[in-house]
């Protein structure tokens, strides 16, 4: 991972109602990573974004893209920024290829027919280049929108919402692709509330809710963190205590004796390591049980916790 | 520094959009005038006395009156309709995430919706040659008017484009201020021939002297000083550039 190409300090925006959509935001994005930003609607996600992209003018604050200052250099920062929106925005009676030598008109790229092909190859698209856009399915349109984005070869690139209602095939499809741009060396940020895209893509995650950053930190010390794995066994008998040879695993007894909980690991693995052995050795102790389920926390866990956490905070 | 692949880019796509669509843009503009020419300059105009038109014709009278009202009927719609569907359609976000400003968006957008009002203008020009026989008494100040026209109201149409929050309101200045104006503003007739105090009231209506000025680089003579029209086309250009720029700045309407 390489230095800081996006700097965000104390970034605020309150519409003309009154609604403070971001308040006092502080977020540093380095080169190369998949940065996550999750949120439930309303957080203030796209309109982070569009303070970035130049689409919202933000009430306070500062934004440095590659060193610069975009209120300043605003044609530098947004030559090297794509951006995917949410909705499905274009001439829907134009075609496809059309649309995208536009966008890479647009951001002062000069023409090239290559390198148009390989944006609508990598994307599927090729075999569609001559197609009206209204002609398309949901899916196509999307990588459309993705491949306008790509045209002038950002070095950032903003996707959000890439998977909202689209199917399960399609996430994948477009995960894939995303993992496709990060190989590239393509910095991206994506904001989702599916909080299974941010697990399955993402090397840092951010949580906004109110307009504010709740965390910021490396997934897996999210995870590690906060992660943990919950097993229920069964037992064939109750038992009145546990026994001392397993005092040494976060145990606890429940439901009259008939149920041994295990409540531990750090999202490391360490949880189903110790479940397995917990499996094996309590057999051998002459602990029978009938039955065992285990379950992981996700993200989603830590993620309702926090948000959770920032509403009795603000409560209080 | 200017960004001018983004500003043709932009203007490329204006002018695809409208060739996409050429036979009814065309067309359309092309009917109408022809019927007008047709019926007020074949037909009625046959009646008219020429000493009231310094000694042109009734069809050649209004020939320049006629290219006035297409040219700021399509250079005001064309430029509306050219920034408010990307507003509309939310694919404005493109145009406020490029690397272009208000140089480029001009150039584009205005450029665009004013060289299709000319191509109209210019076949509406050649097509009342089938039925009119006019002269063009100076034909490079002409273009340059034209041009001059063209332009401002395409400014003032992306103005429009702008500030207009639904179709109703794209809709409203060409067709309840615009088009009356220029009816009113002597495209089929001369202010000498109004009583007063028609006469004075004609020359407070600002299309009156785009009119005249036109008809002046046609005939030669007009019912005011071509200084004064061409003087007030410039300044006209000069305040929607100034307004355009204005909302560049400010974000009105274009960013939240």
């Amino acid at each position: 991972m390489g230095g800081p190409i996006l700097d965000i300090r104390g970034l605020e925006k309150t519409y003309k109602g009154g609604t403070k959509a971001l308040a006092g935001v502080d977020l540093t994005i380095n080169k190369g990573e998949i940065f996550a930003l999750l949120g439930p609607n309303g957080a203030g996600k796209t309109t982070l974004i569009g303070a970035i992209c130049g689409l919202v003018n933000p009430t306070a604050g500062s934004i440095h893209a590659f060193g610069q200052n975009t209120a300043k250099s605003w044609r530098e920062a947004r030559r090297k920024i794509g951006l995917v929106p949410q909705e499905l925005s274009f001439d829907m009676f134009d075609k496809v290829i059309r649309q995208v030598r536009y966008s890479r008109g647009m951001f002062g790229c000069p023409p090239d027919e290559a390198r148009i092909e390989e944006v609508l190859r990598s994307l599927s698209l090729w075999d569609k280049r001559d197609a009206a856009i209204r002609e398309l399915s949901g899916g196509m349109k999307r990588r459309v929108m993705i491949a306008k984005a790509l045209a002038h070869d950002p070095e950032l690139l903003f996707l959000d919402e890439p998977t909202a209602g689209v199917d399960v095939e399609l996430r994948r499809d477009m995960w894939r692709q995303i993992d496709a741009l990060r190989a590239a060396g393509v910095t991206i940020i994506l904001t989702t509330h599916y909080i299974e895209e941010a697990e399955e893509m993402a090397d840092r995650v951010g949580v906004i809710n109110k307009g504010r950053i709740l965390l910021v930190d490396d997934k897996d010390a999210i995870m590690a963190k906060l992660g943990r794995t919950e097993a229920h066994f069964t037992l064939a008998t109750p038992l009145a205590e546990i026994p001392a040879a397993f005092a040494h695993y976060p145990l606890t007894l429940e439901e009259g004796g008939m149920r041994l909980v295990y409540r531990g690991g750090d999202g490391t693995g360490k949880g189903k390591r110790e479940v397995a052995e917990l499996a094996q050795t309590l057999a051998g102790a002459g602990v029978a049980y009938t039955g065992l389920e285990t379950r992981e926390s996700t993200l989603e866990d830590i993620f309702v916790d926090l948000v959770e956490q920032g509403a009795q905070e603000q409560a209080a | 520094m200017m960004n001018w692949r983004g500003a043709t880019a932009i203007l490329k796509n204006e002018l695809a959009r409208f060739f996409r669509t050429a036979f009814g843009s065309i067309l359309s503009p092309v009917l109408t005038t022809s019927l007008y020419i047709v019926v007020f300059g074949a037909a009625i105009g046959g009646q008219m006395d020429p000493s009231q038109f310094g000694g042109a014709s009734y069809g050649a009278f209004i020939v320049p009156g006629l290219i006035m009202l297409t040219l700021l009927s399509e250079s005001t719609s064309n430029a509306s309709f050219g920034i408010y569907m990307p507003k509309f359609t939310g694919a404005i976000y493109e145009l406020l995430s490029a690397p272009v400003g208000v140089a480029e968006t001009i150039f584009g957008f205005v450029g665009a919706a004013a060289l299709k009002s000319l191509i109209i203008s210019a076949i509406i020009l050649i097509t009342a040659r089938v039925f009119v026989d006019y002269e063009i008494a100076h034909p490079v100040l002409a273009v340059g008017y034209v041009v001059m026209v063209a332009a401002s109201f395409a400014l003032f149409g992306f103005i429009i484009g702008l500030w207009a929050d639904g179709f109703e309101k794209l809709q409203i200045v060409p067709l309840l201020i615009l088009m009356p104006l220029t009816f009113l503003g002597g495209t089929f007739y001369s202010v000498q021939m109004l009583a007063e105090p028609w006469r004075t009231v004609a020359q407070f209506n600002p299309i009156f002297y785009l009119i005249n000025g036109l008809r002046w680089t046609f005939t030669g003579s007009s019912d005011v000083p071509i200084g004064v029209a061409f003087g007030f086309t410039l300044a006209f250009l000069v305040l929607c550039v100034a307004v355009i720029a204005w909302i560049f700045r400010t974000g009105w309407r274009l960013r939240e």
